[in-house]
């Protein structure tokens, strides 16, 4: 649906050399696919992000929606920003309107629709988010920090998109909150065959949630796998900043102890059993 | 809203750069001044060879110091226009109702140099200063106000802090302006009034922003106890070694000059 072909971006900063933020990145993404998006900072995830919407423009390269260049002349970027939608990092600091629901509806009126849509769709989006329905009408600076993020990613939901872009979504929430996101992102996946890319420093998250995971290292991309596979490339993982899930290594340590289970498991539901099947063995 | 030139400095290490600010501002001011004392090609000649060779030692590509001018390119059409046309004397050149003189080019060619000096010479300034190199300059140049009440200290502080945050909130507003452009805003199109209303969803979320932060900040200088001018030290206190005061020695010769010029010619 989304492809990217050999796609290059270096920042210009006006003094002649810029950041060379991304080089040479492809691949593409199918509907329906969770793909988590892992690297050190600095490694060109947001920027690679925001080429996907066009909000920055390929040096070399080109990426193609539905078979047609982004980047080419007259090419209705509107309608790319309401098919992918993104969540930018922090989105609850771009509400404005005097009450959450009027900023819902600020995407939806954008793409012109009719103000009866724009309202059943902002009120639809609200409540996927799981918002309590006495907020609709409150300021949304008078909401908590969680609920102001939901709030803006209603306002992206709003706008129906078939892939879901999100940048860190999970930063400074609470674990309760942190999970409230992901499961939602899990559901739309499900149940509306939403695409997800989602940025996050959270290797467990990561490991739980994509079907596929993107390694970026200095702008390159370095694996393009499924988690499984991501994951036993360890000690390549460490020395570009990164890491495995925890339950990894305790799988790891217990196997170097002698312990019959397998070595390449990344969640917790799966390590639990797999100790549970090893334990059996030894005690029949 | 990429590469907002703040005070446009132009990083370097020439001996312009390393020049104390404080001289530097000094020097402007002395140059300004010297471009309204002289009035005849000497003077000119001696302003002329003061920016030649301060342009030279702080090599900043001149390129960059012209492309500093286009700023006030209108203004200099303008000066030239009106100066050329309006100047009453011996007439050297007409067509239809529009008499061109001799005193009216006189008159041009001087405000157009004075004009194009005296953006250079500032320029240069503050291509080769930090602006909060300036901040602290102006407020040790400022402290003689102390004794009649006006709250130096005070003032170079909020300089300091608003240039601190203006790219913050540049930043800011690139980021705001993205992220409304990915819920499909369109800031592009439509009449003055369309486009200034679409501004709203930046504005309100940079507005609340800046006072968070400068909330922040607040609370953080007071957790420091910070508590305004009086017995405050300096991390890094300005001094002047030798070659400012050969700088000064520069500036003083350079309006000599040009006052003599000005006398004796
Ligand atoms: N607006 C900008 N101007 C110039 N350089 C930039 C800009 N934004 C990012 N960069 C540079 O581009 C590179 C990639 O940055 P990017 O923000 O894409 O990294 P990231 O992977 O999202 O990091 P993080 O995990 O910290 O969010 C970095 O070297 C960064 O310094
Ligand atoms: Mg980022």
């Amino acid at each position: 649906m989304l492809e990217l072909e050999n796609v290059s971006f270096t920042y210009d900063n006006g003094a002649g050399v810029g950041t060379r933020a991304l080089e040479g990145v492809s691949f593409s993404v199918e509907p329906g696919e969770f793909i988590g998006l892992i690297g050190h900072t600095g490694s060109g995830k947001s920027t690679l992000l925001q080429l996907l919407i066009g909000l920055l423009k390929p040096t070399e390269g080109r990426i193609l929606f539905e078979g047609e260049d982004i980047g080419q002349k007259g090419y209705d970027l509107k309608k790319l920003r309401s098919r992918v939608g993104m969540v930018f990092q922090y989105p609850e600091h771009q509400l404005f309107e005097e009450t959450v629901f009027k900023d819902v509806c600020y995407g939806p009126q954008n793409i012109g629709l009719s103000q009866k849509e724009c309202e059943l769709r902002a009120y639809e989006a609200l409540r996927s988010v799981g918002l309590p329905d006495e907020c609709f009408y409150v300021s949304p600076f008078e909401l908590s920090g969680g609920q102001k993020r939901r709030v803006a990613i209603a306002g992206i939901l709003a706008m129906k998109p078939d892939i879901l872009v999100l940048d860190e979504p999970t930063a400074g929430l609470d674990p309760a909150g942190k999970n409230e996101i992901l499961d939602l992102t899990d559901e739309l996946k499900r149940d509306r065959n939403i695409s997800i890319i989602l940025v996050s420093h959270c290797m467990e998250d990561v490991a739980e949630y994509a079907d596929r995971i993107l390694v970026m290292d200095h702008g390159r991309l370095k694996y393009d796998e499924s988690p499984v596979v991501v994951f036993s490339h360890v000690e390549e993982l460490e020395k570009m900043g990164l890491s495995a899930p925890a339950v990894t290594y305790i799988m790891r340590k217990l196997k170097d102890r002698g312990v019959d289970v397998r070595n390449n498991i990344i969640t917790i539901p799966e390590a639990g059993a797999e100790i549970m099947a090893a334990f059996k063995r030894r005690h029949p | 809203m990429k590469g907002v030139v703040l005070g446009q400095y132009y990083p370097g290490d020439s001996l312009i750069h390393s020049l104390d600010p404080r001289v530097k501002i000094v020097s402007t001011f002395v140059f300004i001044i010297s471009l309204f004392v002289v009035d005849n090609v000497p003077g000119y000649a001696v302003t002329a060879l003061f920016l030649v060779s301060a342009v030279a030692l702080s090599k900043v590509p001149v390129a960059r110091l012209i492309k500093g001018l286009s700023g006030i390119l209108v203004l200099m059409v303008f000066t030239a226009v009106f100066n050329l046309f309006l100047t009453p004397g011996e007439v050297v050149f007409s067509f239809y109702s529009l008499q061109i003189t001799r005193e009216g080019i006189i008159v041009t060619v001087k405000m157009l140099v004075r004009l194009v000096f005296l953006i250079m010479g500032s320029s240069l300034m503050t291509y080769t200063t930090t602006p909060s190199a300036l901040a602290d300059a102006l407020e040790s140049l400022m402290k003689p106000l102390k004794v009649v009440k006006v709250p130096v200290h005070e003032i170079s502080m909020m300089i300091s802090i608003a240039l601190r945050f203006i790219p913050i909130l540049a930043e800011e507003a690139d980021i705001i302006i993205k992220a409304q452009k990915a819920r499909c805003a369109d800031f592009d199109t439509g009449s003055v009034i369309k486009r200034a209303k679409a501004m709203i969803p930046v504005l309100v979320p940079l507005f609340v922003s800046a006072f968070r932060r400068a909330n922040d900040l607040a609370v953080a200088m007071e957790a420091r106890c910070y508590r305004g001018g009086d017995n405050r030290t300096r991390m890094r206190p300005l001094t002047y070694c030798a070659r400012d005061y050969r700088a000064y020695a520069v500036d003083a010769a350079l309006l000599l000059g040009c006052i003599l010029t000005r006398v004796i010619l």
